[in-house]
């Protein structure tokens, strides 16, 4: 179908970019793999949930892109696999909810792509961590946001970045008693890397009315707000039952005699967050120097032609950016079809802005390598597998398991359920630090630990039936209804 | 460095590691290059397969049989020498199971079986009725299966890792991250020197084993051959409980399938659960050059016919899939040899999809032709000097 466009990702900056291509004349088909879109940002509880978050900005574009002519939602979809073909990519779907024996298989082959696949949390491994109770910041904003139910009754939320303050508000609403905000990052530090862009402050200045919200909230609520401390380990037996926090010094190490100890049922953490890449990677993209982000152009190409990134992909920078960024990347790939379409100006001003804001924060909440030393022998780095930091040393010392492909077949780390997308990003940072000779140092491939070939579980049986080739309409799905609807 | 290197292996994929540490146990100083991570290429995409059941009556059965009892060896010896975590293989004597599932397919089978026991191979005939009692989760469509008690499976990367340990024990060197990009050779035409990414290397003796890439590396070394890749994907499903696939479970038409030269995609069923519960389901063989893209057509025809062996499986969730490069010969015979052209180079690659099994005998071949001893094995059909890998190399090169 010459003219169909999909985009993968209903956050901001997907369903920007779909309105975007489709108001200029093509055919959109928007990707998720919740039941409404919204993403993470404007997670949005199931129907008869009181809808609090959202905000009439919101239910315009929802209402907007569902009474779009072009563009058509596939709910509660994923993307498996996507592939090389001439001239473009196919996009392997199934439709249904996850545990569901019965999932719609369809097949894509879109003239352009927009990947707008979001991120999801970091989290660093501390004793304990692994005990029920403790969850993502992410996880219990989802909780919050989307089930309104809070995570736990004293709840202490720690991690670094100014991400920390939404989920404390959300934790808020939904009755938690917070006992505390830690930062991991001391207000020196951070106050250092915004001073080395002061640029960047300026054109984020309109971000400052927020963050004065935020911690005017914190105040109302007498929730201790503390820079440069952290969790240092969870108690518990069943569940979380207490943790100790620490005061840090400024790359992260732990300040001899700082440790305390509070009572709580749940602890989030959050440290910032690490681009989903698997579909970028599979389309070919270029990540950028870091490794973790995709590289893209001012009109959000990325290196391969006809796939365009926005987002939180390309570079964590909050759901404004990431709106502009999907406005410019849907306007891109409308004229990779060969559509007329207008300069989006504003939008190409507003990304500007934000990215040198976005590199600031990043500059401002690094996550120090200080955290290492939290460790001990037996902390799980890889939960799925149960892998633990001692077992990640024998591998790296004993067996010389350098990095990637190796690492994880000897250490099992990164193997199981989440195949590497939690722990992978850990488990190389401690390997790589484990080797104090740089020329025992193979050259790493970031590329290859995000490559993940089946980017979402199916079935075996799934598999041995699925289509491989899509319909005369642009669409292969088993599905009857399809045919008519595309 | 207090001296040169005796040998330099290019290569430590488990046939370069398998080199190294069999050169090291005759006692010469060994040094070995990786341009990536040990054990990251063709040996870290293996199912870690050491066969006899896939071999017909020839040289590579010969050297398949002697490498299975060198296994058998050297594992206890590796055991001892750097203690059990070090030497953890997760070796398993599984045996394997080939099953037919059409009358055709009965009578071939029971005809290679038959052949393979006048080789010496244990390869005992089930009644079709009796299957079940191996494998209880098995398709009830059996024509008719073939047990080979000798068939086992290790981990390929640990057996690389391992082995590379006992290099480095015994005072090796292993330099990942160097590749290594040509020769410097002696005024008489000898191999002097190799020339590296970090500097040059001197040495009298180098190895290639660059399995698939060993043509590339030929090429730079001034004296090409034919080696090429087949590509291979592997589907591993999440953990199953114990038991519900016991043996390397896999369809006859495998055998044909290996031995094989056409490039189109050929696929059979090849079944087997490895000691973390996962499934792994094969194999592919197809002939793209170095195209490392994962088709879901390929991947469609492994789920169809391994769901098709284990109805079971069709429930099961795929967790990833993974592919890797064969490297093979025209001949489809292992390459193990002194280069007939230039004096001090030795090439050990085109095991193609036997290179786990194959290492063990591979390497002690290499070492007794290297130091001049009695070789355990004929290497005449291994030999460098035969035109299925001589023959055409210049003009590819």
């Amino acid at each position: 179908m010459a003219r169909l466009i999909a985009v993968v990702g209903a956050g901001p900056a997907g369903m920007a970019a779909a309105l975007a291509a489709a108001d200029a004349g093509a055919e959109v088909v928007l990707v998720d793999a919740a039941p409404r879109v919204g993403g993470q940002y404007h997670r949005q509880p199931p129907p008869g949930l009181a809808d609090q978050h959202a905000g009439p900005g919101f239910a315009r574009l929802e209402a907007e892109l569902a009474g779009h002519p072009r563009v058509r939602h596939l709910a509660e979809t994923v993307v498996w696999a996507l592939e090389p073909r001439p001239g473009g990519h196919r996009l392997h779907l199934r439709t249904g909810p996850a545990d569901s024996p019965h999932r719609t298989a369809r097949v894509l082959d879109p003239a352009a792509l927009v990947l707008a696949t979001g991120a999801h949390d970091r989290a660093l491994p501390f004793p304990g961590w692994d005990l029920p109770g403790v969850v993502t910041a992410g996880a219990a904003q989802a909780l919050a946001k989307g089930q309104r139910v809070a995570v736990g009754r004293r709840v202490l939320l720690a991690g670094t970045g100014p991400f920390l303050f939404p989920v404390a508000q959300s934790l808020i609403e939904v009755g938690a008693h917070l006992v505390g905000v830690l930062e991991a990052n001391r207000v020196g530090a951070t106050a250092a890397g915004w001073l080395a862009r002061p640029a960047a402050l300026l054109a984020g200045r309109a971000k400052l009315p927020e963050l004065a919200g935020y911690l005017g909230l914190l105040a109302r609520h007498r929730i201790a707000y503390r820079t440069g401390h952290a969790v240092l380990a969870a108690h518990g037996t069943d569940r979380v039952e207490a943790v100790t926090t620490a005061r840090l010094t400024r790359d992260w190490r732990v300040v001899p005699g700082s440790a305390r100890r509070i009572a709580v049922d749940a602890v989030c953490v959050g440290f910032g967050f690490t681009p989903q890449l698997e579909l970028a990677v599979a389309a070919g993209c270029d990540l950028d120097a870091t490794g973790t982000c995709v590289r893209v152009d001012i009109a959000q190409a990325t290196s391969t032609p006809g796939v365009f990134a926005a987002g939180e992909l390309t570079g964590v920078g909050g759901a404004d950016l990431a709106a502009a960024e999907g406005r410019v990347a849907g306007a891109s790939a409308a004229r990779h079809l060969g559509l007329a379409v207008p300069v989006p100006r504003a939008a190409l001003r507003q990304v500007r802005a934000g990215r040198g804001f976005a590199a600031a924060l990043a500059g401002a909440y690094p996550v120090r390598p200080g955290w290492r030393s939290w460790l001990t022998e037996d902390t799980l780095v890889c939960r799925c597998e149960e892998v633990s930091y001692g077992a990640l040393c024998q591998a790296v010392r004993q067996r010389a398991a350098l990095g990637g492909r190796v690492l994880r077949l000897t250490s099992r780390v990164g193997l199981g359920p989440c195949q590497g997308r939690i722990c992978g990003r850990n488990a190389a940072e401690l390997a790589e630090a484990l080797l104090c000779r740089a020329d025992q140092r193979p050259p790493l491939t970031p590329a290859a630990s995000a490559r993940r070939p089946i980017a979402a579980p199916i079935r075996l049986g799934e598999l041995a039936t699925t289509p491989t080739e899509p319909s005369e309409h642009g669409f292969a799905s088993t599905d009857p209804t399809d045919r008519s609807e595309a | 460095m207090a001296a040169h290197p005796d040998v330099v292996v290019v290569g430590a994929g488990v046939v370069g590691a398998a080199c190294a540490e069999a050169l090291t146990a005759a006692g010469l100083r060994v040094t070995v290059l990786d341009r990536g991570a040990p054990a990251s290429g063709t040996t870290a995409a293996g199912e870690g397969n050491v066969l006899v059941s896939d071999k017909e009556p020839g040289p590579e059965l010969v050297l398949a049989q002697h490498s299975l009892r060198r296994w058998r060896v050297l594992l206890p010896a590796l055991r001892e020498e750097l203690g059990p975590e070090l030497a953890e293989v997760e070796w398993d004597a599984k045996g394997g199971l080939v099953v037919a599932t059409t009358a055709a397919g009965a009578g071939s089978l029971t005809a290679f079986a038959a052949a393979q026991r006048q080789a010496g191979v244990r390869a005992e005939q089930l009644a079709p009725d009796r299957v079940g009692e191996l494998e209880p989760l098995l398709t009830p469509g059996i024509t008719a299966a073939v047990h080979y008690p000798e068939d086992a499976q290790l981990h390929p990367v640990l057996a690389a890792t391992t082995l590379l340990a006992a290099v480095r024990a015994r005072g090796g060197a292993v330099r990942a991250g160097v590749a290594a990009l040509g020769l410097r050779r002696a005024a008489g035409g000898a191999v002097s020197a190799v020339v590296t990414s970090a500097g040059d290397l001197p040495t009298a003796a180098v190895v290639n084993a660059c399995g698939p890439w060993a043509g590339a590396f030929a090429t730079a070394a001034g004296a090409p051959i034919t080696v090429l890749p087949r590509r291979g994907v592997v589907l591993v499903t999440g953990p199953l409980p114990p038991g519900t696939v016991r043996h390397k479970v896999y369809d006859a038409d495998y055998v044909g399938a290996v031995a094989s030269g056409d490039a189109d995609l050929q696929t059979s069923a090849v079944v087997e659960s490895t000691r973390a519960g996962t499934v792994l389901v094969g194999s592919s063989r197809q002939r793209v050059g170095f195209d490392d893209t994962i088709r879901v057509a390929v991947l469609r025809e492994l789920a169809r016919k391994a769901v098709a062996l284990f109805p079971v499986l069709a429930d099961v969730p795929v967790q990833r899939a993974y592919g890797g490069f064969r490297p093979y010969a025209p001949d489809h015979l292992p390459v193990i040899g002194p280069d007939p052209r230039v004096a001090g180079l030795w090439h050990v690659t085109g095991h193609e999809g036997a290179g786990i099994g194959l290492a063990a005998a591979t390497g002690q071949l290499l070492a007794e032709l290297l130091t001049g001893a009695e070789p355990h094995v004929d290497p005449t059909p291994f030999r460098v000097d035969r035109p299925a890998v001589l023959t055409g190399a210049e003009v590819r090169a």
